[in-house]
């Protein structure tokens, strides 16, 4: 079936095509060139609206077992606002951390096509995968967690070489089917285990003599000699910590121009000036990154409201565990894999640290030059759930709205920032950079996030307003893999996206080592913990689309 | 006959899964590390292998039309049992959401003490892999291990080799409430557990007195519910000085009223020894035969636990307004399936002249026989599929052992919802 698209105003960084008037054929899933003496089987006159390819988030909470223990922990949320069923709809939850299916929706309406689960212990990968395979209309991966590990940080002890540390990764990404690796406050979580209650970038993990610095260099290396597209995705340490600016520009600079992913930045920008001994490294952090280019951030942004927070950090988490609220919070040590922690959070706009957190967000964002290397997230549902993103670009996108905005919160904390000073606004261009083409190129998808012929058709199609809330929040038309899925803001067709994913080779002999390693230590066989291709595959929805690395593309 | 090894046990809910089984036919034999729980849920024989609508063999194809009828032309239908796997239990959430049916699983009622200590203030907990290697000191509360999980023991606590102890055998175990049945507790080296009998009914008390101990707060008797204050005193000492305790505890075994004040006295107690500079955990024991997995499920397709209802299209969680039994006493239930793919003896409840549906492991027999009666097939025998372990994070691939013909829950149950929508 050929399907046309006619008038749109079409922005698709990936091609380079800026705010032009152009129509888009669609057939079989993908993008097509205009086909010769063929009417289209459908047509949709679009005339004047705004085209851009599906929104790809990099950096989401949307399945694994911490976010199961976070809808656990909070009925409360749960019971605000319920969402029935529909014919074609399964009921849900919304607020704090939502139920799969209405996360999917929710995304799908709001014209994105893919989301990435960012934190997947290897040993509970297996949920995260059954949790994204109920999570309807999208898209997904995962960043698999490793460097608390405690196969990885033996390796480091015993000085592996490279080559064995790489060997690793691999099989890690193979056995628990991700499509990049993720390092959580580095060493951190190991050290909670042993006790140490923090642990800067040069502090030993006490039992294991391997810093954070070291971490994060060796898995960095891996992934640049491996060739996995995604650099390293990281959440440095000191999550949180006032003055902690210091440790990200040193993270900056350890890593050594490899390429590396700071991820929910905001949290790790924050300086020790002022009568609260807390204020905005946002202009430090924004000149490294305009600096290097080996660098690239997802901001992390706050909103005001009641939301929880989790995390593989159950180091910082616990440290955090006095400021929950509602006075309730979790943390687990799991599996000499990782950990997690669960702290439920009520940002206030009239609390200063809150309110700073807000400005520093946005400074990041209004700084950093080069849109290909800066990403819109909220850390869902840490910073504030996704549903806020329309809002989000609404701040970034008009001056005037942001500084009313500005004008409400703690003003203490306007007076440390230089939010007010800032004139950017973003441009239509600029958000399709963040939200599609930028987000496909680091995350290494292929024939995503853009619309040239050949690309997936993942589509979205809204009706320009000046209020840009207003208008990414109800796209007209969202099409998935070819498909009308999405129409006035509402999806009318239920269909389950791929898993992307990457297979690295490694050195199979690693496999002897770790047999050996889970017979002595674990509590199943290594052929237990390797989930198979059918496990994602079996219920007929699932499918795995796997990436090539850097080496294979030409 | 062939044998397969490394199969995971769906049934002891630790997640043991070096089993070696042979299989020959459709009968099986486990060949090696069986357990007192494992072997006979293994090895258990197929006996029904039709459907039967009134006591009477049919098609499946006449049952789930049969089932349909039945849930289509229902005010309140309830889902209970909720053993399954992961999949059997996706197509028993689809089912109840269209069906706007109460869904409630078969042991919710015994794990409500730990929901509602969770919900209430949290906790800090680890699980089996860090006990195994770093459990220096296990504080056992009301609670017979051994007869829970008979293989504990020897593969979480006296394994030989551990990463960060030197000699497993030295760590310490310490009983609170029940003495253990049995010697499973003894240390290879032969030191028996240190044991504090106590009535269930002092549990209460006699933990409290424990945290207050902890936090070092000043206690002026000298005794509670039978046990010398000093002997709670050394108890605290050792978790503060032990360099990675843990806390078990079953939450099923507490059978006393407002148990979720002792659960989560003893989860605030966890924490308040980490307040004091040094690690500790709690371990919940519980979530055999699914419990965990519905839990699970549920949790991540509505954002509840497994007690909860569609009734009015959305869902909707209450830990006591909807448990099955009180639904029966109070007549507020005109149709009842009853799920239970792993375990033949655990019979529905009988909830009086209601039309009820059993969609359960072949062998199950029946006081009452019921409206429709569904064999199915055992996940982690019949066919593939998934099933959480008691510590919640690890999900295992069950695998398929035998060819018996039987379909899966969830093939059952995704034709009885395809019925209600034609
Ligand atoms: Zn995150």
């Amino acid at each position: 079936m050929l399907t046309k698209l006619t008038g749109g105003i079409v922005y698709d960084p990936a091609n380079k095509v800026n705010g032009k008037k152009k129509d888009i054929y669609i057939e079989d899933r993908r993008i097509v060139s205009k086909p010769r003496n063929v009417a289209p089987d459908q047509e949709y006159n679009i005339g004047g609206k705004i085209v851009m390819a599906g929104a790809i988030d990099l950096h989401t909470h949307i399945g694994g077992g911490k976010g199961n223990i976070a809808r656990m922990l909070m009925p409360e949320s749960h019971r605000i606002d319920p969402v029935a069923h529909t014919n074609i709809k399964r009921a849900g939850t919304v607020h704090g951390m939502p139920s799969t299916f209405t996360t999917g929706y929710r995304y799908a309406e709001m014209g994105y096509t893919a989301a990435f689960e960012p934190a997947v212990l290897p040993i509970n990968a297996r949920q995260a995968h059954m949790e994204m395979g109920d999570t309807p209309m999208l898209d997904k991966g995962g960043y698999v967690m490793l460097g608390s590990d405690d196969f990885f940080l033996r390796m480091m002890t015993a000085n592996k070489d490279q080559q064995a540390i790489n060997d690793y990764v691999a099989w890690t990404l193979r056995a628990a089917q991700g499509v990049g690796i993720k390092v959580v406050n580095p060493g951190g979580i190991s050290a909670f285990k042993f006790n140490q209650r923090q642990l800067d970038l040069d502090e030993n993990n006490t039992h294991y003599n391997v810093t954070p610095r070291q971490i994060l260099k060796s898995l960095a290396t891996a992934i640049k000699e491996l060739g996995i597209s995604h650099p390293l995705h990281v959440h440095g340490s000191n999550l949180g910590v006032p003055g902690n600016i210091q440790t990200t520009l040193d993270s900056i600079a350890g890593v050594e121009g490899l390429p590396m992913h700071l991820t929910h930045v905001q949290f790790h920008s924050y300086g020790t000036e002022g009568d609260f001994k807390f204020s905005s490294g946002g202009a430090e952090l924004a000149e490294a990154i305009n600096k290097n280019n080996n660098v690239s951030v997802d901001v992390g942004q706050i909103m005001f409201g009641q939301t929880i927070t989790a995390s593989g950090d159950n180091q910082r988490q616990y440290a955090n565990r006095g400021i929950s609220s509602p006075n309730k919070w979790v943390c687990m040590d799991i599996e000499c894999d990782a950990g997690c922690g669960l702290v439920p959070f009520k940002y206030k706009d009239q609390n200063f640290v809150n309110a700073l957190q807000w400005a520093i967000g946005l400074e990041i964002f209004l700084l950093v030059k080069d849109p290909w290397r800066i990403f819109l997230t909220t850390d869902h549902p840490n910073g504030a759930p996704f549903t806020s993103y329309p809002h989000l670009i609404r701040l970034l996108m008009d001056k005037s709205f942001r500084n009313d905005m500005l004008a409400t919160i703690h003003p203490e904390a306007q007076k440390m920032t230089t939010l007010g000073a800032i004139d950017r606004e973003y441009s239509m261009q600029e958000i399709a950079i963040l939200t599609r083409a930028g987000a496909a190129k680091i995350t290494g998808l292929e024939n995503r996030g853009a619309l040239g012929k050949g690309d997936f058709a993942d589509i979205t199609v809204y009706t320009e307003n000046d209020n840009r809330e207003k208008m990414f929040e109800k796209p007209d038309y969202v099409f998935k893999d070819g498909e009308l899925v999405v129409k006035d803001g509402e999806v009318v067709k239920v269909v389950w996206g791929t898993t992307h994913i990457v297979r690295p080779d490694y050195d199979k002999s690693i496999e002897k080592d770790l047999k050996k390693y889970f017979d002595r230590f674990m509590t199943m066989k290594v052929g237990n913990f390797t989930i198979s291709d059918d496990e994602i595959t079996e219920d007929g929805r699932g499918s795995l689309t796997v990436h090539p690395t850097v080496g294979e593309k030409t | 006959m062939t044998e397969i090894t490394e199969v995971p046990s769906p049934f002891c809910g630790i997640g043991t899964d070096d089993l070696a089984i042979k299989v020959n036919g459709v009968s099986i034999k486990v060949s090696k590390n069986g357990c007192a729980v494992n072997t006979a849920a293994f090895e258990q024989a197929i006996t029904d292998t039709s459907p039967r609508i009134d006591g009477k063999e049919v098609s499946l194809k006449q049952a789930v039309t049969r089932a349909s009828e039945i849930l289509r032309n229902a005010n309140q239908p309830v889902i209970g049992g909720c053993a399954t796997d992961v999949n059997g239990m996706r197509a028993l959430m689809a089912l109840a959401d269209r069906n706007g049916a109460v869904v409630d699983n078969m042991n919710f009622t015994k794990a409500r003490a730990n929901f509602l200590a969770l919900q209430d203030s949290g906790w800090m907990n680890t699980t089996l892999a860090e006990i195994k290697n770093r459990c220096d000191l296990f504080v056992v509360i009301a609670c017979d291990l051994e007869v829970f999980a008979p293989r504990f023991y020897p593969r979480y606590l006296w394994n030989k080799e551990s990463m960060f102890l030197d000699d497993t055998s030295a760590r310490e175990i310490i009983y609170i409430g029940k003495a253990p049945s049995g010697k499973a507790s003894t240390s290879p080296k032969k030191i028996k557990a240190q044991v504090l009998e106590c009535a269930d009914v002092d549990l209460p008390e006699v933990l409290a007195v424990l945290r207050a101990l902890i936090k070092e707060n000043l206690v002026i008797a000298e005794q509670v519910g039978g046990i010398a204050v000093a002997d709670l005193q050394m108890i605290a000492d050792k978790l503060k000085a032990a360099t990675y305790g843990v806390v078990t505890w079953a939450a099923g075994a507490l059978d006393f009223p407002q148990a979720e004040l002792t659960v989560q006295t003893i989860c605030e107690l966890v924490k308040e020894v980490n307040a004091s500079g040094v690690r500790c955990s709690g371990f919940p024991l519980g979530g055999k035969e699914g419990d965990q997995t519905a839990n699970q499920v549920c949790g991540w397709q509505t954002g509840y636990p497994a007690r909860m209802r569609f009734s009015s299209d959305i869902p909707e969680y209450d830990p006591f307004l909807y448990d099955i039994n009180q639904m029966f006493d109070n007549g507020e239930v005109d149709a009842f399936v009853w799920v239970q793919a792993f375990n033949s003896s655990a019979t529905p409840p009988t909830g009086g002249r209601i039309p009820t549906i059993v969609v359960a492991r072949s062998g199950m027999t029946f006081k009452e026989e019921p409206d429709v009666f569904i064999p199915v097939g055992t996940p982690g025998i019949d066919h593939a599929g998934h099933a959480y372990r008691l510590d919640n994070v690890v999900a295992i691939r069950l695998k398929k052992l035998r060819d018996s013909g039987l379909p899966s829950t969830a093939e059952v149950l995704t034709a009885i919802e395809q019925g209600l929508v034609s």
